[in-house]
This record gives C-alpha cells, structure tokens and sequence, in this order.
C-alpha cells in the first residue's frame, strides 16, 4: 500500500521540482531551456505555497500563487523579448555567445 | 485512493520535468513542460484548490507555454550542437559549470537536512470546515478584491510595463540593416 501523502511529501516533491530547476539553470547552455527551468523552479515554489496553504486551511496560499504566476508570465514576456533581441544579434541562444556588454 | 493519484502526479511530473532539463530540442523541452503542468494540475485538485489547478491549465499552459513555444518557432533554434552537448554533461564542463552543478547538489543536501528536521505533518481531514473553504473559489476572490486588492491591482501595472518592454526590446532596431527574423 502507498503511503499516505501528508504535507512533508508534497514539500519534498516540491524540493526536487525546485532542484531540477536549478540544475537546469547550471548546467544547460541554451537560453530558451534556461527560461524553463526557471519556470519549474516557480511552479515547484507554487507547489509548496498551494500545500502549506491547504495545511493552514487557508486560502493566502492559493493567491500567493496566483501572483506568483502573473510575475512568471511578465517574466516569460520579457525575457523571451530579450531573448529574441540577443538571438538577432548573434544568431545563437548559448549564453556562452553572450560575453560584451556593448556592441 | 488518494495516495495513488499523488505518486501518479508527482512521478509524472518529477520525470518530465527531468527531460525538460535533459532535452536537447528546446521544442520537446516546452511540450513536455506542459505534461509537468499536467501533473503539478492534478497535484492542486487533490489538494483541494480547484481554482489552481483551472488557472495552472489555462495560464500556464494555455498562455505563457503558447508564448514560449512561439518564439522557439520564431527563431526556428536547432537542437544544441554536439560539441556543446559533450561539454554540457555532469562533471566535464568547464569550471563555473561545474562549481553550478555543486551548488545545485549543495541545495538538495540542504533541502533533505531542512525536512528531515520537521515533524511529519498530516492533513486536516478532507471533509473538514477547512478543507472545505480552501477549495472555494468564491472566498478566493472576495480576499483577492479586499485584503490583496493593491497588490492585485499593482500586477495589472506590472504586467502593462512587462508588456510595453517586451515590445520595445523585441522591436526592430530601424537604425541597423537585419535579417529576416
């Protein structure tokens, strides 16, 4: 029989959602997967504020979340525009590319 | 039940999540992303926030993936060459990679030792009062328009000024001859 998910399990969860993120952010050499990975990190935080919320019994969890994701969607806006900006200028998404401050 | 549901989501959502990062087309990166979503959805009705788990589809995965899958189309990217894929694997990548791939280690070591110091905390039980008010959607609006109301209004401000410089950055410089993009 599966054990029971109580609120450690779905911080632990949340925990590896977020490790992977940040994995994805070291170690990854393409900007566009470097974006999603820090969309996982975001959903793995919305995890954690919807669990703890439901631990509570209250809904402050739920709407922290909320924001947090309008913050991720100006977040993608902008940086996929950023994205596209840098990619017209060297045609390449490797953040390697990436080196001057001027040009 | 429930229990299976849980290991169901969160293997589903732990493995794709896992292949976002390992993917070497950024195309599969964002569909699969979109099944983490999935899973994460499923994740928020079993913790009783309906409301999550409908917002989770329809922005998440409706708008903001849709935005992300757009651009890699625009910029019609390749997989990631091999020469650099051969640099991206665990421990031989140069060296502010490697000190990234610690770090990320570091994290999961604290994050285990940081659980392990808590005590197992059970749900209230699902039929409770509580339970019962987290998954309304009626009381997450009336605190969204009175305790949060500035905060909300200010993500309209926000989401107006990533707009407009979203658009300014992405425009055509007129004063440089560009390519086709």
């Amino acid at each position: 029989m599966l054990p029971e998910p109580t609120l450690n399990t779905y911080l632990a969860l949340s925990a590896v959602l977020f490790c992977i993120g940040t994995v994805g952010v070291f170690l990854r050499r393409n900007l566009i997967t470097i974006l999603l990975s820090v969309e996982v990190m975001l959903n793995a935080v919305n995890l954690t504020f919807v669990a703890v919320g439901r631990f509570l019994g209250a809904v402050d969890g739920q709407i922290i979340a909320f924001f947090v994701m309008t913050v991720a969607a100006a977040e993608a806006a902008v940086g996929l525009a950023i994205l596209i900006a840098l990619f017209r200028h060297k045609a390449t998404l490797s953040p390697d590319a990436f080196t001057s401050l001027k040009w | 039940m429930d229990a299976l549901f849980f290991w169901v989501f969160a293997v589903v959502t732990i493995v794709a999540s896992l292949l976002v990062v390992g993917q070497r087309n950024p195309m599969y990166s964002v569909l699969l992303l979109i099944v983490s979503f999935v899973g994460l959805t499923g994740l928020y009705v079993l913790l009783n926030a309906p409301f999550m788990a409908a917002v989770q589809i329809i922005v998440y995965a409706g708008a903001i993936m849709v935005l992300f899958l757009f651009v890699v189309m625009l910029l019609n990217v390749r997989a990631e060459d091999a020469s650099e894929e051969a640099r991206t694997r665990l421990g031989i990548g140069p060296g502010p990679r490697r000190f990234g791939a610690v770090l990320a280690a570091v994290l999961a070591v604290e994050f285990i030792w940081a659980l392990r110091r808590i005590a197992v905390a059970p749900f209230a039980s699902p039929g409770g009062e509580a339970a019962e008010r987290t998954a309304s959607v009626q009381e997450i609006g009336l605190r969204l328009f009175r305790e949060y109301a500035f905060a909300f209004e200010a993500t309209s401000v926000l989401i107006l000024v990533a707009m407009v410089g979203a658009v300014i950055i992405a425009r055509k410089d007129p004063h440089r001859p560009s390519g086709d993009l």
